[in-house]
């Protein structure tokens, strides 16, 4: 069994309001799976039915090979995107609480929080209240609290926000350490660049329908439209883009070049490679810079949201 | 179930933590005492003023009609006038009495009339009145030349000892006092619910506007949540309950120790029928008398039916508190949907009322079985004497009630938690249940 979870057509209805149509996904062990979609698309909906807050009309979710049951709980961690803590209990209290809360013994739990609070050096917060601390300070420690149980499966909703850029990359490399550690990773979130940086595995959702899924090589790949970047230098410029012009469909690339070389974005017709394209203009002119466009997934995003409208 | 125990304590300690809940708890049983002790010395300080009142007796047969007591003196001045007495009055005393000449008693006793500077006191008024027809009276009699002596001898002073037919005895005092404890017990009964019925309302809300609440439930059921704030709120009202009964255990027995009742209650069952009279008849043991009555009272029943009943309509009440923290986002947005659940509860304190001046009537019967008002309404009653198939019935529908009460509440509760943004209309909230 390869998938830490599987969802199988999975439909929610809010009265007449459509939340989830059919969805199915899987999410491999030892992955992050980055799980997209607009505001409003169902990743909530999605998200609530697997940490069992909701129960899907219809379809089935399997978590390690079985049917999701209560029991399930304490391999989860979530991170809502609504996300708080009791404001008038004490941080070490109030983990406790959560802590046993997903099925961990006293002790045991009192071991892991020593270790997660020695590394965030938070340790003196013990006995603070909440209410005394900064709200990124408080999402340490509810980052602490999502994932202090080891769980198997970890649900991250927009986990960055709130975080100055040096703890939002602590929380980063942490997320990355857990899923080097054997956990996998669900991760919703809007920030793009990080999708980018992190996932391996990503699911578009948008008005109720799974539009997209796979890996993230997959799907560039399949996204691809062959298209280069190339920076050119040359004395006459005018006649090279003449020539340029005769044999490739071009435009102009909106990169602004630090040396005054040409800009160019070549759109090959299929049955035209790269090889082709280095040797016509290395007759022509000195090849400063040669990239093939890879859509981002911020681009796959926008356009396969439009043209899903 | 570990779950549930988890969440039980934690909102019990979160409760009991509270330092409002500690004043709250110490401070009441010990002001309600205070209060007590202070009225009676307000009265004490309001007794130790004499008053004298000064009487021109034109008819020139009362001289002797007026005895002084503790707190009034009298003082004839017939002998200065009525005019001249008048500015003496305004003066130095409290007020002036004056009786007028007339040739027929009747018409003298209408003739009669009392100067004050400030009105005066109706005990004062009353006290001088039966001063005055006892001593008419004994004129009347004497005109008729009826032997006064002959006329006490067939007077009889009749004391009634009630006594129900379990030999329980009972007294004008003794009903007086069962009317304050069944009212006062239905009274803290609505005041806890509303206090612990409000705190389970206001918990939700917290949890709503702190946004833990997607935290929690991804870790324990809507429902055990829902359940383990209603019944840590309970234990926690439980607990301020039997604070105040030791509390005020303790201050009764301090008092009936500096009263010096002790002894006498604990020979009441075999005390002679002329000593309750000779209790009776003294003033002085009005007080020994009452804390004898407090006794008498079916405390054990009443403390048992108190958390009982306590229990049933908080627990009813409290769901429903927590359906509506779970449908709003405010604490002001909470008030269209407080109304409706207040006022049986009001109802039921305007029926007390009524069902302590006559506790076995129908109306009675029927609110003190009516689950939503059951647990003031009997309360009330209890100290009257409950039949226990009432009494059981009543439980029973309480219990019914509140299993539905629960049911009904957690699937409200359940969507409810999750929402946001928008106030909702009751139409809406009928369609949760439906989720």
């Amino acid at each position: 069994m390869n998938n830490v979870l599987k969802v199988e057509n999975v439909c929610k209805n809010y009265g007449s309001f459509t939340a989830l149509n059919n969805v199915s996904i899987s999410v491999p062990k030892g992955s992050i799976f980055g799980l997209l979609g607009p505001n409003g698309a169902g990743k909530t909906s999605l998200i609530r039915i697997i940490n069992q807050i909701t129960l899907p009309d219809s379809g089935t979710v399997y978590l390690d090979g079985e049917i999701l049951q209560p029991h399930h709980i304490q391999y989860i961690g979530y991170l809502p995107e609504e996300r708080g803590l009791y404001k008038s209990m004490k941080v070490g209290e109030q983990a406790l609480y959560l802590a046993q809360l997903k099925g961990m013994s006293k002790e045991e739990a009192k071991k892991k929080l020593k270790y997660w609070f020695e590394k965030f050096e938070i340790t003196d917060w013990w006995n603070k209240k909440i209410q005394e601390l900064s709200k990124g300070m408080a999402q340490k420690v509810q980052f602490i609290v999502t994932v202090m149980h080891c769980p198997k499966l970890l649900i991250f909703d927009e986990p960055f926000s709130g975080f100055d850029p040096i703890n939002a990359n602590l929380i980063k490399d942490e997320i990355l350490n857990l899923r080097n550690e054997g956990a996998s990773i669900i991760f919703s979130t809007h920030r793009m660049e990080s999708v980018e940086e992190m996932c391996d595995y990503i699911a578009l959702i948008n008005k109720s329908n799974k539009i997209l899924d796979g890996k993230v090589k997959d799907i560039k790949q399949q996204f691809k439209t062959n298209q280069f970047e190339v920076g050119l230098l040359s004395k006459d410029k005018e006649l090279l883009l003449n020539q340029i012009n005769a044999q490739f469909s071009v435009e102009n690339s909106k990169t602004t070049s630090i040396n005054d070389d040409l800009r160019l974005l070549f759109s090959l017709k299929s049955g035209e490679t790269s090889k082709d394209l280095i040797e016509f203009l290395n007759n022509k002119a000195q090849i400063t810079h040669f990239t093939e466009v890879i859509p981002s997934v911020n681009d796959i995003f926008l356009q396969s949201v439009a043209s899903n409208k | 179930m570990n779950k549930l125990k988890l969440i039980i304590k934690r909102e019990f300690l979160a409760k009991v933590k509270n330092k409002s809940f500690i004043v709250m708890t110490l401070l009441s049983p010990l002001m309600v005492v205070g209060l007590f002790l202070l009225i009676i010395f307000l009265n004490e300080k309001n007794a130790e003023e004499i008053r004298t009142i000064a009487f021109v007796d034109e008819s020139q047969q009362f001289s002797d009609a007026f005895e002084d007591s503790d707190v009034v003196k009298y003082i004839d001045l017939t002998s200065l006038g009525i005019e001249e007495a008048r500015e003496k009055t305004k003066e130095f005393y409290y007020g002036l009495l004056v009786i007028p000449k007339s040739d027929s008693l009747s018409e003298l006793s209408n003739g009669i009339t009392f100067f004050s500077n400030d009105t005066p006191s109706l005990t004062v008024l009353s006290s001088i009145e039966s001063k005055l027809e006892k001593k008419i009276r004994n004129l009347k009699i004497a005109q008729l030349q009826i032997d006064v002596d002959k006329i006490k001898s067939i007077e009889t002073k009749v004391t009634i000892d009630a006594e129900n037919f379990s030999g329980e005895k009972s007294s004008k005092i003794g009903s007086v006092l069962r009317m304050f404890a069944g009212g006062g017990f239905g009274y803290l009964i609505f005041m806890f619910i509303i206090i612990y019925g409000t705190s389970v309302m206001r918990s939700v809300i917290e949890e709503k506007t702190s946004r833990i609440i997607e935290v929690i439930i991804s870790s324990v059921k809507p429902f055990q949540l829902m359940m383990g704030k209603i019944i840590g709120n309970a234990m926690a009202g439980i607990l301020q309950f039997i604070i105040w009964m030791v509390i005020g255990g303790i201050l009764l027995f301090a008092i009936t120790l500096y009263f010096g009742v002790g002894d006498v209650s604990s020979s009441s069952a075999q005390m002679a029928p002329e000593m309750v009279q000779q209790m009776q008849n003294s003033s002085n043991n009005d007080l020994q008398l009452i804390l004898q009555e407090i006794k008498n009272l079916p405390i054990l029943t009443m403390f048992f039916s108190f958390i009982i009943y306590f229990l049933g309509g908080y627990l009813i009440y409290s769901s429903i508190y927590a359906a509506i923290g779970a449908a709003v986002d405010s604490e002001t947005d909470t008030q269209q949907f407080m109304m409706p659940v207040l006022m049986p509860l009001v109802i039921a304190i305007y029926v007390g009322f009524s069902v302590i001046e006559n506790p076995h009537g129908p109306i009675a019967l029927a609110f003190s079985l009516f689950p939503l008002t059951s647990p003031i309404v009997m309360l009330m009653r209890i100290p009257f004497g409950v039949p226990w198939w009432q009494l059981i019935t009543s439980i029973v529908l309480l219990i019914v009630t509140f299993i539905g009460m629960v049911w009904f509440a957690a699937k409200i509760y359940r969507v409810g938690i999750l929402m946001y943004g928008k106030k909702p209309s009751y139409k809406e909230i009928y369609k949760w249940l439906k989720y």
